[in-house]
């Protein structure tokens, strides 16, 4: 009797312990997966700069950005909103890591075209990576000025300007990213009284999410052993992201006007504290161009 | 008498292994309706376990595994709905009942069960048929969810994108569990 009663006990408990553990069971049966960070920003723009954000595959993405003049023009100037800069751009995902993209900016007349590649995704699970890792290379061309109106005989390779970014970011946290911008930038021909050809930078920046569709953004450019004869300021600027379905809309605050990379990060002639602040916005438009399946 | 224990131990333990059966192949997929535009997603990574003895049945579905036609879409549902770093996994863990197992066909049944879904668990009776072909179990499913019943919510300027319930189905054939 005694034995029957164990026998009982011992099969009601296996049969017990089946119940309870066919989660675990399937858990363990399932291969774990890497889970790869999205969203680390909201755009492909921090508030002037680049992020580590790429386009999905077949995804074309309109930006329209345009800056006002400073806020202490005063009131004749209507606090700069009497002046406006304006870049439209393009930029396309040829797969889900690589982009292309152009655009014009109407400060100096400057075209340019871009082409990023993210390097590594942040990810946690099977694989673990801490970072996101985007690589981001430009030429830009300025078209002003005229050849005729030049004070001395500008070629094409005058007008010409490369920028190399390496975007590093993490986000911490569902609200908390951050990303740091190591930078280099030549320009072919340069004032050589003031500034040299080729400028180091290093960038930082990042995001605070304040609610699921509203963040606010900041980075910072710190040139790296400028001399004193050089007129220009670091790069710093401030950001509202709001989103809306396809679209993103960016207020920003920044002290400069220029918005392709050799203007912003190496010829910005404001100083933010002392009023040189240029109100604008970068809207973006998202459109899936090439179906996924 | 020992032997007999011993016996019965090694013959229960051996069915009810042979009882269970695990995914070869799923399907999950979900579609919501809407004025501007339909949405479907699919995924295949699902994972799922039936018991034919006992009719308990569980599965997970990895939320980031849904596909979308656009990416922006799949970056929306994960980000803002469905919080998929936070919630990574939407699962079942429910009894069937109704499924004979020597019956050719499909056989309708019922699995009543707890839904997990963007961290909310929910008691609900999802219907389906089940067949045995060969050996393997065929399990198909079509059930609805509320997106407020597991609070996904809508900013004001989607509601004209998105549902506010989606239908969901899902196809699972499953192969004796062996271990």
């Amino acid at each position: 009797m005694k034995n029957s009663l164990a026998t009982f006990l011992i099969l009601a408990a296996s049969a017990a312990y089946g119940q309870d553990n066919l989660m675990d069971m399937l858990e363990k049966e399932t291969a774990p997966t890497t889970d790869y960070i999205s969203q680390t920003f909201k755009g492909t723009r921090l508030v002037n700069g680049q992020t580590i954000e790429t386009k999905g595959k077949g995804e074309m993405e309109f930006i329209f950005a345009h800056r006002f003049g400073p806020l202490n023009s005063g009131a004749y100037e209507l606090f700069g909103l009497d002046q406006a800069y304006v870049r439209l751009g393009l930029e396309y995902g040829i797969t889900d890591k690589l982009g292309v993209g152009f655009g014009r900016n109407s400060v100096d007349k400057t075209m340019d075209g871009y082409m990023r590649y993210k390097i590594l995704r942040q990810s946690k699970g099977a694989a673990n990576m801490p970072v996101t890792v985007t690589a981001f290379a430009n030429a830009a061309i300025r078209m002003s000025p005229k050849k005729e109106d030049a004070t001395y005989s500008i070629t094409t390779e005058d007008r010409m300007s490369y920028t190399s970014q390496l975007l590093i970011a993490r986000k911490f946290t569902q609200s908390f990213s951050l990303q740091l911008m190591p930078t280099f930038v030549h320009k072919n021909t340069v004032d050589s009284n003031v500034e040299n050809n080729d400028t180091f930078l290093v960038g930082a920046g990042g995001r605070v999410k304040v609610s699921r569709s509203i963040s606010l953004t900041s980075e910072y450019y710190y040139r790296v052993g400028i001399d004193e004869a050089n007129p220009y300021h670091n790069a710093m600027g401030f950001g509202v992201d709001i989103e809306t379905g396809g679209h993103v809309f960016q207020l920003v605050m920044s002290n400069s006007r220029g918005l392709t990379e050799r203007s912003f990060l190496t010829e910005t002639t404001g100083q933010f504290f002392d009023g040189d602040i240029h109100l604008g916005f970068n809207v973006t438009r998202t459109f899936q161009v090439v179906k996924r399946k | 008498m020992k032997k007999l224990i011993f016996f019965l131990l090694v013959v229960s333990s051996f069915n009810s292994t042979a009882q269970k059966f695990i995914v070869e192949k799923s399907f999950v997929s979900f579609y919501s309706h809407a004025a501007i535009e339909d949405i479907t997603a699919e995924n295949k990574n699902a994972n799922s376990i039936f018991n034919s003895e006992t009719g308990e049945v569980v599965f997970s579905i990895p939320v980031k595994e849904f596909k979308f036609a656009k990416a922006l879409m799949e970056e929306h549902f994960n980000e803002k709905y469905m919080e998929s770093e936070k919630f990574p996994k939407a699962t079942f863990q429910g009894k069937v009942t109704g499924f004979k197992k020597d019956v050719t066909g499909a056989q309708e049944v019922k699995a009543q069960g707890k839904l997990l879904v963007h961290g909310v668990t929910k008691e609900v009776e999802i219907p389906g048929t089940l067949e045995v072909v060969g050996g393997k179990i065929k399990l198909q499913s079509k059930f609805i969810i509320k997106l407020a019943d597991y609070n996904v919510t809508l900013p004001q300027l989607m509601w004209q994108n998105i549902a506010e319930q989606v239908d969901v189905t899902l196809e699972f054939t499953y192969k004796p569990y062996e271990k």
